[in-house]
């Protein structure tokens, strides 16, 4: 009873925390000492009784639940994160007023059916050929004013002739035309100006019958129309007034 | 405090922060839990105490500049049970931690794997010890803390982690020998 090994090395040297040349030297004491033989075989059988025990308690998920609600309250949301959550609610009812109004303006654009009184193209596809098209040198391949310039520049560009006016008088002057890619067909645009603003009416040939002019859809800002008249489908797209779009819309559909 | 500066506490952290935290501090949640349920030897007051240290070490957490994150919150989660324990059980802090090691019993290793199969009688032989000699065995058997790591989180200098454990292991033996409560004769 009573080895020095026992009090000063013993428990270093079961939890491996002896450097090599002391665990060497309590290795050669081991070989003659019975005492510490024993004693570390005793440990030993503890540790291992510890181990196998376990007596290790996980917290429960209630806890991790808890403590994460109590992080979130400790946690400041930094001033761009909250102008993006607005700028997502804002986005949400804008997709929500859109969903609505063109359930109204396409019914068929729900997901049951797709009623023939849609065009064959997605609001988001439109109102993106109508941004590109504002971009610098997007918004006409032929650029004029006179209706009998921009009339025969389609000629043989499409399987088509759409139809050109010019309403310069009635507010709504001709700037040009273009041809575009819409729902994967070829379309041909008509560019009007309204004071500062563009307004984009594509046109592609339909063979439903025609349509009066739907109510107005609306997403991102833009407004667009849409009707059927004589075997052409149209779509005029804007940042105008619906007030003043349908105006415009009138004049074509005459 | 030895070990870690805890550093200015501070009510409020960004996001950033927030997912630093939940990637450093937040894995060694079961290792605060475990460690709280042994000091204070109860679930539901371990829930209450693990809660509040995270909290805490949420709120230091700018003060933690990298480094052993586990040492650092087990650090956190034993100054919190302390502070509940003087609060609430003032008694059981009262035992001496320096006393003096006695011979070692004779105690076989056969006996002594017979009773640590028994997970129940084990559980309650070390909570028959006091606090000092339990936080240093979970530390060391259960958790697999280094003395370096136990020296930090128990305030105790490196140089006597390892005299401590020979006492605590000493003590569970002697605990584990003793005939359960239940076992025990009874006089007619």
């Amino acid at each position: 009873m009573g080895c020095d090994y026992t009090r000063t090395a013993l428990h270093g040297y079961l939890d491996g925390e002896l450097d090599a040349s002391r665990s060497a030297e309590f290795e050669r004491h081991l070989e003659g000492c019975r005492e510490c033989a024993k004693v570390l075989e005793t440990e030993e059988s503890l540790r291992s009784a510890l181990q196998r025990s376990s007596l290790c308690e996980s917290a429960p998920r209630s806890l991790r639940k808890k403590i994460l609600a109590e992080l979130d309250a400790a946690t400041s949301v930094p001033i761009t994160e909250r102008v993006s959550v607005w700028r997502w609610v804002a986005l949400a009812a804008a997709i929500l007023l859109v969903a609505a109004v063109s359930w109204y303006a396409w019914p068929g654009s729900g997901p049951l059916t797709r009623n023939p009184a849609s065009p064959p193209f997605t609001a988001s596809e439109l109102i993106d050929a109508h941004i590109r098209s504002l971009q610098p040198g997007h918004l006409t391949d032929v650029a004029s004013t006179d209706q009998h310039t921009v009339k025969p520049w389609f000629d043989g560009k499409l399987d088509f002739a759409p139809p050109v006016k010019d309403f310069a008088d009635e507010g709504f002057p001709l700037v040009g035309g273009r041809l575009d890619v819409l729902g994967g067909r070829n379309v041909a645009v008509l560019v009007y100006a309204r004071r500062k603003h563009f307004v984009n009416v594509f046109v592609l040939p339909t063979k439903e019958p025609d349509t009066p002019i739907h109510p107005p859809g609306l997403r991102q800002g833009y407004q667009w129309l849409h009707w059927r008249h004589q075997g052409m489908e149209y779509c005029a797209v804007s940042d105008i007034s619906v007030a003043d779009l349908h105006e415009l819309a009138q004049l074509i559909y005459q | 405090m030895e070990g870690f500066a805890q550093g200015r506490s501070s009510d409020v952290l960004d996001v950033h922060e927030r997912a630093r935290f939940e990637q450093l501090v937040l894995p060694h949640l079961d290792a605060a839990f475990n460690l709280a349920r042994w000091l204070l030897r109860s679930r539901e007051d371990s829930e209450d105490v693990t809660q509040e240290a995270m909290l805490r070490a949420y709120r230091f957490f700018r003060g933690f500049h990298g480094g052993d994150a586990r040492a650092w919150l087990l650090q956190i989660v034993r100054n919190t049970c302390y502070t509940w324990l003087e609060k609430n059980r003032p008694v059981e802090l009262m035992t001496e931690f320096d006393e003096e090691l006695h011979p070692q019993p004779s105690v076989s290793p056969e006996s002594l794997a017979i009773a640590g199969d028994n997970r129940e009688r084990l559980g309650r032989a070390l909570e028959t010890l006091p606090p000092r000699f339990r936080e240093v065995l979970v530390l060391r058997e259960l958790e697999g803390c280094s003395y370096k790591e136990i020296a930090a989180i128990t305030a105790i200098p490196i140089g006597t982690v390892m005299s401590a454990l020979a006492r605590a292991r000493q003590r569970l033996q002697r605990a584990l020998m003793q005939p359960p409560v239940e076992e025990a004769p009874r006089g007619l």
